[in-house]
């Protein structure tokens, strides 16, 4: 550490970047305490947790790699298949290395079709990774022998976690500790890579891609692991959401999935670790509650919001957060 | 039937769909191209045209061909404001803001049409030359298919010649392969951009009027059939008239053999087919490469 100079803020600030903050154990905190206090709503928390973790894997690679993508659902939907077919057929059901098999599957396709995406940059990335999502739930709909087609798989027998604690989608707490746990472990290697020199490398491309290029970093060789570890991290929520309904459906290769994570990675702010958390709270809440009873004004509502944060406040709510204490301390922005 | 009959049906209703999607998706290319524009909303400009349509037909009597003409008007004048007010802003933006941006006047432009009309899906009522059967000759086949591959088909060569042999369609085709050059010789691109633009949402709205009658109208006409026409676009080439109409004839002729052959899934050939066309041709089948 000698040789740097740690005194001036820009460098100290970049030297310790990974250091805990103050309020990083906020949302973990927040998370227990929901638990306790909303016993009856941990469905609702389920879902968020998985969220949570699917749009962190987006955020490692649309916020940290820039790589726009409208098909990120298709890990997730292969995470979902592979736990629920391997289940459904009675070849696999325990849960945690189901996750682990979940996360091979989606990594390997991630690492395949990135090293043949990847070559192609803008529009025709843009259309290739929605390709490549269709492609994946149309061959869903035709393999009704392993994959139930159009139904999909309604019977996804999970065993109890380490044996004790039983799989019951109508008692979610069990799923909620266990989901969370997961988020957990997924949230430390996201951050882990990120923080990490690798993860600046990312940033660089992203930032620069030609510079990169210039400076001798392999940048396809990096950009394409990045997109196996998102591919992976989505595989693994779509495992935990097909272990926590205890069904798997073409649903989770949708566009519509897709889109929706990419808003909520967009709402919270991108490019930013807990963009993923502020962006699934507030959009799953708004939505459960909201768009039950005025689905038209939801939608309405989510299309204005779009429209301003693409014009004007591009990083999401913690963005305009940002903005707000760094007035309130002067000039002093957090990065 | 006979099987020449058989071939000569579907290759009628997958050139008729195939017209449609060339009306709709022409814009869509021509701006994606011009401006560098992912357009994710071009699909509501079709969904809002074919509102008018139909709906000045079924309401207020307005007769078939003035509506179809009203809807590209109408549709044509709401982009220009659109364009001026936000799409201009977001030329220089990244894709993710694009993206966004459309994404969300795709959700502004679906809620607004249920707020104001209703979630139900709206007939496209033909007139009565349009109703029935036609005979050809060889066979006997929907006189409204064949009004669709005829329109379809004067409305390319209208377009190839307005795209060839007039001066907009020269400034517009040397803007798609370099707009800096265009810039710099004085052509005023802003206007070019916003004419473009206008009349490839109109061209959008004649196309969503008439394809109700197989496609449905309802607000989610919007999204639903927006990756076909991204695909159209895509497997076409930006910013290539022709490349547009052999394409949209494609998918249209292979949607309609899929559907009719292999109802379940059968789309999984197209997306294939997509995905195999960009990685050997990232500017599209009938592009052209090196610019």
């Amino acid at each position: 550490m000698s040789a740097i100079e740690t005194d001036q803020p820009g460098v100290r600030d970049f030297v310790y970047r990974h250091r805990l903050r103050w309020w990083e154990p906020l949302p973990w905190i927040l998370a227990i305490a929901f638990f306790f206090m909303f016993p009856r709503h941990l469905g609702i928390g389920n879902e968020i947790l998985v969220v949570i973790l699917f749009a962190l894997s987006l955020d490692l690679v649309l916020g940290y790699a820039g790589i726009v993508t409208l098909g990120h659902a298709a890990f997730f939907g292969i995470g979902a298949y592979t736990v629920g077919m391997l289940a459904h057929h009675g070849i696999w059901t325990e849960p945690l290395s189901g996750l682990v098999i979940a996360a091979v599957a989606a990594g390997i396709f991630g690492l395949i079709s990135g090293l043949i995406l990847l070559r192609t940059t803008g529009l025709t990335l843009l259309m290739l990774t929605l390709c490549m999502m269709l492609l994946l739930e149309e061959a869903a709909n035709l393999g009704q022998a392993w994959t139930g087609g159009y139904d999909g798989l309604d019977t996804v027998p999970i065993d109890p976690i380490f044996g004790t604690f039983d799989f019951n989608p109508l008692i979610p707490s069990t799923q909620y500790i266990y989901i969370l746990c997961v988020l957990f472990i997924g949230f430390v290697v996201v951050r882990t890579i990120v923080y990490s020199p690798f993860g600046e490398s990312l940033t660089g491309i992203r930032e620069n891609t030609l510079r990169m290029h210039a400076v001798g970093a392999p940048v396809r060789k990096r950009l394409v692991i990045c997109y196996t570890l998102s591919a992976a991290i989505a595989g693994v929520a779509g495992a935990l959401w097909a272990q926590a309904n205890a069904y798997v459906n073409m649903s989770t290769f949708s566009l519509d999935r897709a889109a929706t994570v990419l808003i909520i990675l967009v709402l919270g702010g991108y490019g930013r670790l807990y963009g993923a958390f502020v962006g699934a709270v507030a959009y799953m809440v708004l939505s459960h509650y909201l768009a039950k009873l005025y689905p038209t004004a939801w939608q309405l509502g989510l299309g204005l919001m779009l429209v301003i944060i693409a014009l004007g406040a591009r990083n999401g709510i913690l963005g305009i957060a940002d903005a707000i204490t760094s007035r309130f301390r002067g000039k002093r922005a957090v990065p | 039937m006979i099987f020449g009959e058989d071939v000569a049906g579907i290759l009628l209703g997958g050139l008729a769909a195939g017209m449609v999607l060339f009306i709709v998706s022409v814009g869509l290319s021509v701006t994606m191209g011009l401006m560098g524009f992912v357009n994710l909303a071009h699909g509501g400009f079709a969904m809002i045209g074919g509102y008018v349509i139909v709906l000045s037909m079924n309401r207020l009597g307005v007769p078939f061909l003035p509506a179809v003409v009203l809807g590209f008007v109408l549709t044509a004048a709401l982009s220009v404001v659109l364009e001026r007010l936000f799409y201009s802003r977001l030329y220089r933006a990244s894709e993710l803001d694009q993206v966004l941006f459309s994404i969300g006047l795709a959700f502004i432009m679906i809620a607004t049409v249920i707020i104001v009309i209703g979630p139900e899906t709206q007939p496209l009522i033909l007139p009565s030359w349009l109703r029935g059967q036609i005979d050809l000759g060889f066979t006997e086949y929907r006189t409204y298919s064949i009004f669709l591959i005829v329109f379809g088909a004067l409305v390319a060569l209208g377009l190839w010649l307005g795209f060839e042999r007039t001066r907009v369609g020269a400034q517009i085709r040397a803007a798609v392969d370099n707009r800096r050059m265009v810039e710099s010789l004085g052509i005023n691109i802003d206007r070019l951009f916003t004419f473009t633009f206008a009349f490839g949402s109109g061209m959008a709205a004649i196309g969503g009027g008439l394809g109700a009658e197989f496609l449905g109208l309802d607000p989610q006409y919007t999204l639903k059939y927006l990756v076909f026409f991204l695909i159209v676009v895509a497997v076409g080439g930006l910013g290539r008239i022709t490349g547009v109409f052999y394409a949209a004839l494609l998918i249209g002729i292979m949607d309609f053999v899929l559907k009719k052959y292999l109802p379940q899934g059968g789309t999984v050939f197209i997306y294939a087919m997509t995905i195999v066309i960009l990685l050997f041709r990232p500017q599209g089948l009938f592009g052209r490469s090196g610019q």
